[in-house]
């Protein structure tokens, strides 16, 4: 049978069973949203701008395991979406994009409403293509989802000119295909395997360095395993967290910029380091050359590529993180860990993490702590900044809550919208974002389709009146100049302002006023009494969204930190090194 | 230690895969001396032979890179294999007296080059040397024809060896 390329592209949704369409409409894929007009087994949502759309879809992947899949029209739809696509494809989220374009005998024009958005994406995802011929529309679609989802996941752009979208032509969508081109890496070599367990046998000081790769491949449990059964100690990136559940006896924390100090010091003084699915980024690493100097390292990534490009590997292992734990758990021997994870805990206690901060404040890590006694059976996004590391810092993520963050790119904006796209893809569960009042302001306007949609989901904007990360490096490394950072700060300020105090000018917008606009729960928290209170009403909100402000101090800062550019062990650890 | 590379590269013959490849070199900053392309008999298929000039480390990742790449199908190394390499380069000379004529009939039968086109004051060298000959032959004819030289080099392209049991 014959049918238009708009027709066949919502045949190769359902056959893809994608259940859920992030899309937004425009003049070039008008077609395409003729033919979903009705359709009853895609759940098209509208969000309110194209980027707060596609976080939206890269919480709904992360969150359920699937192609998140979005819709949009050229031009300004297309490029409202490259923050997204960078930021997905950075944390190996699989989403195909489908962008409009304008008909082929337009393209190279400047058309209106054209841009190549193939050439602007073509470095920020795994594969960005343009249909040109409606024969090969089914062949492109398929290898779209295929390339996405396999290997180490990724974004894919199709852009499909409006003549494709109309033009008539074949019914047959494929059941498999072939790209010789890409082949994903699947076995593990067991002579690297031979080699790890030799390290490893013969470690005194290992340490499981875990990162996204552990959490995308679902291996939480064979790693839970795997670490009780060697009992070997874990540490683990801001992807990695909650890779083995953060309340186990064997987890040291986070390690990094803002990493404990116990996962720093185990990483430095360790002697065989292995690592699972990370890629070793330089918020990570501190001074790349002093990095866990004295360990064999062991390496086991998807990515080929990932392998010896920040730090010099001794042993390589090309694998899904999966795979490889399954057979290493199979094959290790327990070790006798017990003198290291004493050294550890010891480290643990001289400092444990803590804000600091006054009783009756509402501290970051009061808040969070307030998360974890009251939900179970949560999702948690974050936005980025403060309210990220703190939450990745205090989060407790056991298997039934799950933490995400664009822990890549690092986008402001991420935090709302990907609640949303995630409580659509588990509206079993609580889901709560932890924002800053900068970046909530990125994608406010994504409350309406919390509305309108009626999801309850929580949102806590963090609000110090500042640009806080930013603001902090510049009290710690830039003479407190706080240029730019202050989210009060008006007209009337003078030319020179360092110190909040409390002649500073209103907090613009009103956030509860503005939540109550959108016809959502507003409640601000100013006392350490408050916070308990607040989540309760949030969480027997049906329905509709809570937006919760937490008036915290002004210039809490994120402790401990990694001075730049120095190795890991060297790390300011309370409040008084930097004010006192 | 920074040194030049050589790498064949086999990838699908579509719009797009040129600005991929070379994107990834500029991108990554990558330092790419030279990049041939061209259809292999197989017209869905195309083969680029691609110079670079990096440390062993950067050279390993850009091979990774390029693998890594949905639209490239084999990466080939030649660092270490036996290859025929050439590089087609024209080299057009001016303003030419009847003396350097001469010159230019000694050039062409000692490097091996074709005098293809010539007029009464110019003429036209076809050279398929390796990139080296046509590096010395360009010093040789800047030095012997001052500010008279034209140039216009095609990049090296390489086919592993047949080998001989």
């Amino acid at each position: 049978m014959q049918i238009t390329g708009s027709e066949l592209f919502v045949k190769a949704l359902q056959q893809e069973q994608v259940e859920v369409l992030f899309a937004y409409p425009g003049g070039q894929v008008i077609d395409l949203f003729h033919a979903l007009y009705g359709v009853t087994h895609i759940k098209v949502i509208l969000p309110r701008h194209e980027q707060g759309l596609i976080h939206a879809a890269d919480g709904y992947a992360r969150s359920t395991g699937k192609v998140g899949v979005c819709l949009v029209t050229s031009g300004p739809g297309a490029t409202n979406l490259v923050t997204g696509i960078a930021t997905a494809n950075y944390d190996s989220v699989p989403l195909v994009c489908f962008t409009g374009q304008v008909p082929t005998d337009l393209i190279g024009n400047d058309a209106f409403q054209e841009v190549d958005i193939v050439g602007i994406t073509r470095s920020i995802c795994k594969w960005a293509v343009t249909v040109r011929r409606r024969e090969d529309l089914a062949f492109v679609i398929k290898k779209a989802f295929y390339i996405a989802r396999s290997g180490k996941p990724g974004v894919v752009v199709v852009d499909l000119p409006k003549d494709i979208q109309q033009a008539f032509g074949s019914d047959l969508y494929l059941e498999h295909i072939q790209v010789p081109s890409y082949r994903p890496n699947t076995g593990v070599h067991i002579g690297q395997i031979k080699k790890a367990l030799e390290a490893l046998h013969s470690a005194k000081k290992p340490l499981f360095l875990l990162g996204g790769g552990v959490n995308i491949s679902r291996a939480n449990q064979e790693m839970t395993h795997l670490a009780q059964k060697t009992g070997i100690p874990v540490v683990t990136t801001i992807m990695g967290k909650g890779a083995i559940p953060t309340s186990h006896p064997l987890y040291v924390g986070n390690l990094g910029i803002h990493g404990s100090f116990a996962a720093n010091m185990a990483v430095s003084n360790c002697d065989v380091l292995c690592s699972i699915g990370v890629r070793f980024n330089d918020r990570i690493t501190g001074k790349s050359s002093e990095f866990a100097k004295q360990a064999t390292i062991i390496h086991i990534d998807i990515d080929p590529a990932s392998i010896s490009r920040n730090i010099a590997v001794d042993i390589p292992i090309v694998s899904d993180a999966k795979n490889a734990i399954s057979v290493l758990l199979e094959k290790v021997k327990p070790l006798d860990t017990n003198n290291w994870r004493r050294q550890i805990a010891d480290w643990k206690q001289l400092h444990p993490l803590n804000t600091g901060g006054e009783h009756s404040n509402v501290t970051p890590q009061g808040i969070i702590q307030s998360i974890n006694t009251m939900f179970n059976n949560a999702v948690i996004t974050t936005d980025v900044g403060q309210n990220q590391l703190w939450a990745t810092q205090f989060l407790e993520i056991t298997s039934h809550k799950k933490l995400f963050t664009s822990g890549g790119l690092g986008t402001m904006g991420y935090g709302l919208p990907s609640a949303i796209g995630a409580k659509l893809g588990c509206p079993e569960k609580d889901v709560i974002t932890i924002c800053g009042d900068g970046g909530i302001q990125m994608n406010i306007q994504e409350l309406a389709t919390a509305i309108v949609y009626e999801l309850p989901i929580i949102i806590c904007i963090l609000n110090n009146g500042y640009l806080g990360n930013v603001r902090q490096w510049q009290e710690m490394f830039f003479e407190r100049r706080y240029s730019s950072t202050c989210l009060q700060r008006r007209k009337s300020c003078p030319s020179i302002c360092s110190l909040p105090h409390k002649g500073c000018p209103e907090y613009v917008p009103d956030f509860i006023k503005l939540a109550e606009s959108y016809g959502a729960v507003g409640i601000r928290v100013q006392h350490i009494k408050e916070i308990q209170p607040a989540f309760i009403t949030a969480k027997s909100t049906k329905k509709r969204p809570t937006v919760i402000e937490f008036i915290i101090r002004r210039e809490e800062n994120v402790l401990p930190i990694v001075t730049p550019g120095q190795p890991l062990t060297s790390m300011i650890i309370k409040e008084c090194e930097t004010k006192c | 230690m920074l040194k030049k590379r050589w790498i064949g590269l086999l990838a699908e013959n579509e719009i797009g895969t040129l600005a991929k490849i070379s994107g990834l070199f500029s991108g990554k900053s990558y330092n790419l001396n030279s990049l041939a392309v061209g259809t292999t008999a197989d017209e869905t298929v195309s083969r680029m032979t691609i110079s670079l000039t990096s440390d062993d480390q950067t050279f390993e990742q850009v091979k990774k890179q390029l693998n890594r790449s949905i639209e490239v199908i084999k990466v080939i190394d030649f660092t270490d294999i036996a290859v025929h390499m050439k590089e087609l380069m024209f080299i057009k000379l001016l303003s030419c007296t009847a003396q350097d004529m001469d010159k230019l009939f000694h050039i062409q039968s000692v490097f091996g080059v074709t005098i293809i086109d010539y007029g009464p004051d110019a003429a036209l060298l076809e050279c398929i040397q390796t990139e080296e000959k046509n590096n010395a032959l360009i010093a040789l004819c800047e030095t012997l024809f001052i500010n008279r030289v034209e140039i216009v080099r095609g990049g090296s392209v390489a086919i592993e060896a047949i080998r001989m049991s």
